[in-house]
């Protein structure tokens, strides 16, 4: 059910985009074709980080029509567990490793009359996708894309020069914001709204639109939280009878697998609910980092998303 | 592997049936002598009966889109079906490039399968397609819908047997968006276009306190490029008509009504559906072909434990379900034909066929 199917790829290509981000080129090692994807997908990238094995998801940035290769972006986290600093130090040309088949957790609603796209920094990334998908039908859209400063916006001058009426830039250094609430008042009927960008500002985003009385469905996001270290914690695996530890800077769902048990996922980042687990019985608080349980369920102390949330104390049992 | 196509007709004369051959491919659908509702879903992957040393030269599992003897007259039935009623076949208009993936999957895994019947060549965006055993033969423009004689969804499925719905996946639900369907047993896509999930499986008893739909919902939510999965339906039909379609049922559900003891073997029929569904990759939707499998009473119990299961699954299935099945007016007359084909004996696990 975890599955899928892994893809057997090589690196072909690492480009240095700007001073945090770096672009990676895929294609497969046996030579043949990708799988079609559609604008907004990811593809979960498997790192053998000696001794710890990541499985970290990035957005798909390439035109998906395009199936002889696919490019993601990583953007260098200093301070996190290692998956993005794995990517920038050792991931080269010619290297082999393993990525999934898409998946895609932000797609384009197809029956809007027009996607108005709204991206921070590294989340621009989905919609480099989904513009390539759209402009290929003629469908209508408007990025509006805001970075700390040119030199940080990655690939903002390619897409204004691709699409000058279309493209709209912000530069928090020249003290630019978006006017949401006059964008959000223009917009024609049938418009649908998307944003991928750190945490503050989907969380503006929504609110604002909300407040606007934006239909719940006409508003889509994408975050992707990071797993957050923490103190090492054991759990016991009932249905598979294994006690497994997790590490200061393993995930759950990754000490799990690292054990030799499947179970489920698809977002590895507390927002798709797949991975959603029982708790058989427990001693200790629960750390939850994750967007799809609800407040009672995270006081209930019944279910944990292994995937991002974490454990303290002494006993904890899982149905897995 | 030659398949000799039949005619045949499911309606009127009913000159239907199955070879030999097919009726040792049948998909039985029961693993043991009782049967619980379930949503019993598994990878579509080829499987090979566990539990007997018997040669199958090849099974329904065994292909994306099983072709079978009957492909050619089911093909026909649909025209029949469709020139009567075109609304069986209807997308709303967001829902034609879910169409264009469909299509793409159905002539590349055929062409791929089947290299014999079917041969699709692709140079960039045009195409071209050959369809031995209904001889079409179209050269068109993938993704240009002016180059095919119906939009991509309807030309592929009026080749491909089994009904088609087409699910769009969004708000964490999915929304029966489009379809293809002609041989369904008793529901309407002209009633159920639009609706979502829960909407759709309103009528089924007692599943949704059993939180079954939740679960099935996050499977097939879950449900991944290149990861399709399958499950296994069934229900009863009095000859062997595949259009068991709620417009129709001033038709179909009077000839229950004609079932004698001496007749029963040869008009009463199971009928398997094998439900599969697929990611398509441009859309994001779900494809959801519903492929039916009909077997004539006096055929299945040739194959000596499918009675004797037949018999007991009958006798022990819940009020409940037998009501929903549609077979609580015949189901003493049923019980009574196939109980001489239940010598007691135990059956072997699984649903294949013993050796003989
Ligand atoms: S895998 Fe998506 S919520 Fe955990």
């Amino acid at each position: 059910m975890s599955g899928g199917g892994k893809i057997p790829v090589t690196v072909t290509e690492v480009v240095r985009v700007n001073e945090l981000i770096k672009r990676f080129k895929f294609e497969r090692s046996d030579g043949g074709l990708l799988p079609t994807f559609s604008g907004g997908a990811h593809t979960v990238v498997e790192m053998q980080d000696y001794g710890t094995s990541r499985l970290n998801p990035y957005s798909l940035m390439s035109d998906p029509a395009d199936t002889s290769a696919y490019t993601i972006s990583v953007r260098r986290d200093d301070e996190g567990r290692g998956g993005s600093l794995f990517m920038h130090r050792h991931v080269r040309p010619g290297m082999e490793m393993s990525i999934s088949n898409p998946v895609n957790l932000f797609p384009l609603d197809l029956r809007a009359r027009k996607h108005l796209m709204i991206a921070g920094g590294i989340g621009i990334t989905p919609f480099m996708g989904q513009i390539a998908q759209l402009s290929a039908i003629s469908g209508r859209f408007e990025l509006h894309y805001a970075a700390r400063n040119p030199a940080l916006a990655a690939y903002a001058s390619e897409l204004s020069a691709r699409y000058p009426r279309q493209v709209h830039l912000y530069f928090d250094d020249y003290d630019q914001r978006i006017d949401l609430q006059g964008l959000l008042d223009g917009q024609p009927l049938g418009t649908h709204l998307y944003v991928c960008g750190p945490k503050g500002m989907i969380a503006w985003v929504r609110n604002t639109a909300e407040a606007a009385g934006w239909p719940r469905e006409a508003v889509h996001h994408e975050e992707f939280l990071a797993p957050p270290s923490g103190k090492p914690f054991e759990v016991k695996l009932a249905v598979s009878n294994k006690v497994i530890q997790v590490g200061e800077h393993q995930s759950l769902l990754e000490a799990i697998e690292a054990a030799g048990v499947d179970a489920p996922y698809l977002c590895r980042g507390g927002c798709c609910g797949q991975c959603e687990t029982d708790v058989i019985d427990y001693d200790g608080t629960f750390l939850h980092n994750d967007h799809w349980l609800s407040e009672e369920q995270h006081a209930g102390g019944k279910k944990i998303m292994p995937c991002v949330s974490r454990f303290e104390g002494k006993t904890l049992v899982l149905d897995r | 592997m030659a398949i000799a196509f039949k005619e045949e007709t499911f309606r009127d004369d009913f000159t239907f049936s199955n070879s030999p051959e097919a009726i040792r491919r049948f998909p039985f659908p029961f693993h043991e002598d009782s049967y619980m509702y379930s949503v019993n879903l598994e990878q579509h992957v080829p499987v090979r009966p566990e539990n007997t040393t018997r040669s199958l030269p090849d099974t329904v599992f065994d292909k994306t889109f099983d072709v079978d003897e009957h492909y050619v007259a089911e093909m026909k039935d649909r025209e029949l079906v469709l020139a009567e009623d075109p609304l069986r076949c209807q997308s709303l208009p967001h829902m034609t490039l879910a169409g264009w993936d469909l299509l793409e999957l159905i002539m590349t895994a055929k062409a791929a399968e089947y290299p014999d019947l079917f041969e699709l060549h692709r140079d960039g965006d045009h195409w071209h397609w050959i369809n031995r055993p209904l001889g079409i033969e179209q050269k068109f423009v993938f993704m240009d819908e002016t180059t095919l004689p119906y939009g991509p969804m309807e030309y592929i499925t009026r080749q491909t047997q089994g009904d088609f719905a087409l699910l769009d996946q969004r708000d964490d639900n999915l929304w029966m968006d489009a379809g293809m369907v002609t041989t369904q047993a008793d529901w309407s896509l002209d009633f159920d276009i639009g609706m979502n999930f829960f909407e759709w499986h309103a009528p089924v008893p007692k599943a949704h306190e059993m939180g079954i739909f939740v679960r099935a919902l996050k499977f097939l939510l879950n449900i991944r490029q290149g990861s399709p999965a399958r499950r296994l339906n069934w229900t009863l039909t009095v000859n062997p008509l595949l259009d068991t379609s709620p417009e129709n049922y001033h038709k179909w559900g009077v000839q229950r009504a004609t079932l004698t003891p001496e007749n029963l073997g040869q008009k009463l029929h199971l009928r398997v559906e094998l439900q599969t569904f697929f990611r398509l990759p441009r859309s994001n939707a779900l494809v959801f072909p519903i492929r039916c499998y009909m077997i004539s009473f006096q055929d299945l119990v040739t194959e000596p434990k499918w009675g004797r299961r037949m018999h007991r699954v009958i006798r022990d299935l819940p009020d409940e379900l037998a009501d929903y099945k549609g077979i609580t007016r015949n189901r003493e007359l049923i019980l009574d034909w196939l109980s001489h084909y239940d010598d007691g004996a135990p059956t072997s696990p699984g649903a294949w066929a013993d050796e003989r």
